[in-house]
């Protein structure tokens, strides 16, 4: 006899929206984040290991 | 027989509907548009050169740390948001972020801040940074707001803060100049505020929140604000006698200062009803414009100066 798996949580269309657009946020605020370690390591050149007080 | 009858128990997991807009909402922009004005001021006065990569990650780590300080705030005030007008529509106590969703966001953007000011700029900003958050979102949300009257007065230093973090970040160090800034901030917050708490004062007794005008009435604040503000002009005018900021400034900020004295007197002498009404809320406009105004004539001359070369 075959059992059924149990349908587990299943996000609304609502849900699934806001979700999406939660992960697109994400992933935007840690691309600028990359980008910007990127610029100023290019910016302070060997000095990027400098790090004063 | 057992007492405890057989249940079968359905725990439903929230599934979180909050948007993107909730989440900027969590960040108070007003309040964050503010700090990231008087951080670029601050910025902007601070001797020497200061590349624009460097500046613009110190302005974005300000603003996030604002934003992180607002976000822990909304966290722990949901209960009272709740109970007043102004705030119940907040994410929070409208039901669309959770009280723990509000948290890790404003812990994940607090440690995300620092480190990239410390790492990226120094590490006398990142401590700054750290510092104004954690004054604004323990010593001012969790101890001093539901606490003391003066509350505002002593919190008033965290949003003080935010030129000095950006003068750090440009000078690695500290100097005259972003601690005239801080008490031009510091002592114009209680004017700010008071005049916001007359014309809310039914909100915050609601919410059992010790304003001044809940707490020693609306004439007590209106001698408060009229007190304040007279230390306010002449601290805002002291920089010009004493050479750090030009005549312009001084004369602009002395202006202005007459403006917020007249409207503090408006606010002390109509005591009952509308125009009492009116008078607090004239003030509490003005506040933001004077403020505002100050730090854009700082600019301006930063500005005026840099450009003079091109054309003499």
């Amino acid at each position: 006899m075959d059992k059924e798996k149990p349908p587990g949580i299943v996000l609304t269309e609502a849900q699934k929206k806001r979700q999406r657009e939660r992960s697109i946020a994400i992933a935007l605020a840690l691309g600028v984040l990359v980008v910007l370690f990127f610029a100023v390591t290019i910016v302070k050149g060997s000095g990027v290991l400098v790090r004063p007080m | 027989m057992s007492i405890v009858e057989n249940h079968t128990l359905t725990l439903t997991p929230r599934i979180s509907e909050a948007g993107v807009a909730d989440y900027i909402a969590l960040l108070k922009p007003r309040v964050m548009s503010l700090v990231i004005f008087t951080a670029l001021v601050g910025l902007m006065i601070a001797p020497g050169h200061f590349h624009p990569v460097l500046a613009f990650t110190s302005i974005l780590c300000i603003a996030v740390g604002a934003g992180a300080s607002g976000a822990l705030n909304m966290w722990y005030d949901a209960d009272i948001d709740a109970l007043m007008s102004r705030t119940a529509k907040r994410p929070v106590p409208a039901g669309r972020v959770t009280p723990q969703e509000a948290l890790a966001f404003g812990l994940t953007l607090s440690f995300f801040s620092v480190m990239t000011l410390g790492i990226l700029v120094n590490w006398v900003a990142g401590g700054l940074l750290a510092f104004t958050i954690f004054f604004y979102a323990v010593v001012y949300t969790m101890w001093l707001k539901r606490f003391t009257a003066q509350n505002i007065v002593i919190g008033g230093a965290a949003g003080a803060l935010p030129p000095v973090v950006a003068w750090a970040a440009a000078t690695g160090s500290l100097a005259v100049e972003p601690i005239l800034l801080f008490l031009i901030i510091f002592f114009w917050t209680p004017p700010h505020f008071w005049a916001l708490a007359l014309f809310r004062t039914d909100d915050y007794a609601r919410a059992n929140v010790p304003m001044l005008p809940v707490v020693a009435g609306a004439n007590a604040t209106r001698l408060q604000i009229l007190l304040y503000t007279v230390v306010l002009v002449a601290i805002a005018a002291a920089p010009w006698p004493l050479g750090y900021f030009d005549a312009a400034y001084g004369i602009s900020s002395l202006a202005l200062g007459a403006g917020m004295l007249w409207l503090a007197i408006k606010v002390y002498r109509n005591r009952e009803g509308a125009p009492a009404l009116r008078a607090a809320r004239q003030l509490f406009g003005f506040s933001i414009l004077y403020l505002f105004a100050l730090f854009a004539i700082l600019l301006l001359e930063v500005v005026v100066k840099a450009a003079a070369p091109l054309f003499w």
